[in-house]
């Protein structure tokens, strides 16, 4: 399939600060990347050169097959951009806003009208959208302006943290409206600092830090490169912990005597824990709670940018 | 999604004048919703009629021509006052879209830039319409007379017309390129009050200190008070009605560009 979007060897600074130090990446289309990164790392200056707000200082940037800097109005319309900050008209009310937005993306008024009822529905505004939307919660908010960049069905859409301060229900909703969005064949580039949320929903995940591009990859890919899965045993007293260490005494055990708790690497599920809790039933070593870590992309951020991603 | 699209196909000059008509109907609703505006711009105009009638009337009259009123002296003077403090609004309008990120939205769509200017600009004259409408209706009800015959009122409006778009636009350039809403206010200030007062909207100038009066007879403002002035009162607009209407196209087709130019450079870099 082809890539809709193509990045190379993208700088971008502000005065003397370097922002973006040469960053490369594509988006197949139909599919789902995100953008992983702590904050600061570019994530928001990355999605408004693609998005045609901001100019940049070298590379190339194709979106659509379009210059971003030369065929601007073609690549305008073609996305829908939801910033970082909810870009809504507060005076206007929410049916308001989705009209207007629908004309000037070229829009008959009918179309803009009947769309904006249909978005309503969607995301569950309709009781909602003849207020001014300044009357409207965080998350309607957040609705309202992820409906507003639906409203053409852009083949293209920008997410720049689009679940950021949502509440866990309206953060799944939001995703449920991404899937679909995806399923009806839409492109999609979403930033985030949930690593769980890139986890979720994309196909690809690009981790940016400072830049740069540092790692790259299905969420399977990132996470095989820290490694496999892992066995947790939790015990009752450092007595039994200790016992179990000496008598496990496997390769990449690691033991926490503070949580009374010990790991180790395994490749066979089924063959590696039968060995294990049979070697421990043998000298009567009492297990107070078992578990499977999988590895998470808090493993594969923690390990490529060499810090948590709240510092 | 059910709802098949339809999109409107046009040349660009039209639909560059539709998303104008679209940004108009924005701003528009923006100044009926603010209520707070709305009265001020009822009720500022008529305190400040009445109470510069009141408190300099008696004083300055002793200096008018014979036979003309404080009153009828003062009514160019305070709407060409009241349209120039009016135009700020047009600034604050603007910045207030820069500061908001609304305006990143609608770089983001295919639409003119320049629309979103309009819609500020043109709103702002409906309002001072509105003002000035008001001012007259109330000066009359206090005892203005105005000579003016139908031509001359045709006269009269566009040239406030002119003045407000010039003001407009040039507050445009002023909220693009101040970076809060406070800086708006002060920038606006320190440029519209020295001009609107050193002129001839209050008093006449010949009672001014000489580098003064050479200033205030001289500078676009009081060209424009005096074309409306002498219109109202049925005096000769002698060169006043050519020099003001040159000043208000010149600053017209000076800013609107230069606006344009400003609005796109703002942020992309
Ligand atoms: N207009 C600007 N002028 C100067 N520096 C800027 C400007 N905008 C962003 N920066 C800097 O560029 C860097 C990248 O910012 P950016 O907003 O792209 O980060 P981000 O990854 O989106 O962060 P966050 O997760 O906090 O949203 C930051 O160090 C920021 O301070
Ligand atoms: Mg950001």
């Amino acid at each position: 399939m082809a890539d809709t979007i193509t990045v190379n060897n993208l700088h971008k600074s502000y005065g003397k600060v370097e922002v973006l130090k040469g960053v490369n990446f594509s988006v197949k289309k139909g599919t789902i990347l995100a953008l992983l990164g702590p904050n600061g790392a570019g994530k928001t200056t990355t999605v408004r050169i693609l998005s045609t707000l901001l100019s940049y200082d070298k590379g190339s940037v194709q979106v659509g097959g379009n210059d971003v800097k030369k065929d601007a109005d073609k690549v305008r319309s073609m996305i829908g951009l939801t910033g970082q900050a909810a870009a809504v008209d507060e005076l206007l009310t929410g049916r308001e806003n989705l009209i207007m937005m629908g004309r000037l993306y070229r829009l008959t008024h009918n179309s803009a009208k009947e769309r904006a009822q249909e978005l309503l529905e969607d995301f569950d505004l309709v009781d909602a959208a003849d207020r001014p939307a300044k009357t409207y919660s965080g998350g309607m908010r957040r609705r309202l302006d992820l409906a507003v960049s639906l409203i053409a069905a852009p083949p293209l859409i920008f997410l720049d943290e689009p679940t950021t301060g949502l509440d866990p229900r309206s953060r799944l909703a939001m995703w449920r409206i991404i899937e679909q969005l995806v399923k009806d064949g839409t492109t999609i580039l979403l930033t985030t600092q949930y690593l769980e949320e890139a986890d979720q929903l994309a196909d690809n995940i690009i981790v940016i830090d400072n830049g740069k591009v540092i790692a790259e990859g299905s969420a399977n890919q990132l996470k095989s490169k820290i490694g496999s899965d892992r066995l947790e045993l939790t015990f009752n007293t450092i007595k039994v912990l200790n016992n179990a260490t000496s008598v496990i005494k496997a390769k990449g055990l690691e033991v926490d005597e503070k949580e009374l708790k010990l790991s180790l690497p395994i490749k066979d599920t089924n063959k590696d824990v039968r060995g294990i809790l049979d070697k421990l039933a043998k000298d009567k070593i009492k297990i107070d709670s078992m578990g499977i870590h999988k590895p998470t992309l808090d493993d594969v951020f923690l390990s490529v940018t060499g810090k948590g991603k709240e510092d | 999604m059910k709802t098949k699209l339809e999109f409107v196909e046009a040349s660009k000059a039209s639909l560059a004048f539709r998303d104008s008509l679209i940004m108009i109907k924005r701003s528009s609703r923006h100044i009926l919703r603010n209520i707070d505006q709305l009265l001020g711009t009822f009720f500022q105009p008529i305190m400040f009629l009445v109470l510069f009638v009141a408190v300099f009337g008696g004083a300055i009259e002793l200096g008018l021509p014979e036979g003309v009123s404080y009153l009828s002296f003062l009514m160019a003077g305070i709407i060409v006052q009241t349209v120039a403090f009016g135009s700020t609004t047009t600034a604050i309008a603007i910045c207030n879209d820069l500061q908001k990120g609304i305006v990143d939205r609608f770089r983001s769509l295919p639409m003119n830039n320049l629309a979103v200017l309009n819609g500020h600009v043109i709103s702002d004259v409906f309002r001072n319409g509105f003002s000035t409408a008001v001012m007259i209706i109330v000066g009359i009800i206090i005892g203005f007379r105005p000579q003016a015959n139908f031509v001359e009122w045709l006269v009269i409006a566009g040239i406030l017309l002119l003045f407000t778009l010039a003001f407009s636009w040039l507050m445009a350039i002023m909220g693009i390129i101040a970076k809060s809403v406070e800086a708006v206010q002060w920038l606006t200030f320190i440029i519209i009050f020295p001009l609107t007062f050193a002129s001839s909207a209050f008093v006449p100038t010949e009672g001014m200190p000489w580098a003064l009066k050479v200033f205030a007879e001289n500078q676009p403002i009081t060209q424009v008070i005096e074309a409306v002035r002498a219109l109202f009162l049925g005096f000769p607009v002698e060169n006043y009605l050519w020099t003001s209407v040159a000043w208000c196209v010149g600053a017209i087709v000076l800013s609107i560009p230069i606006a344009a130019y400003v609005y796109r450079k703002k942020n992309v870099n």
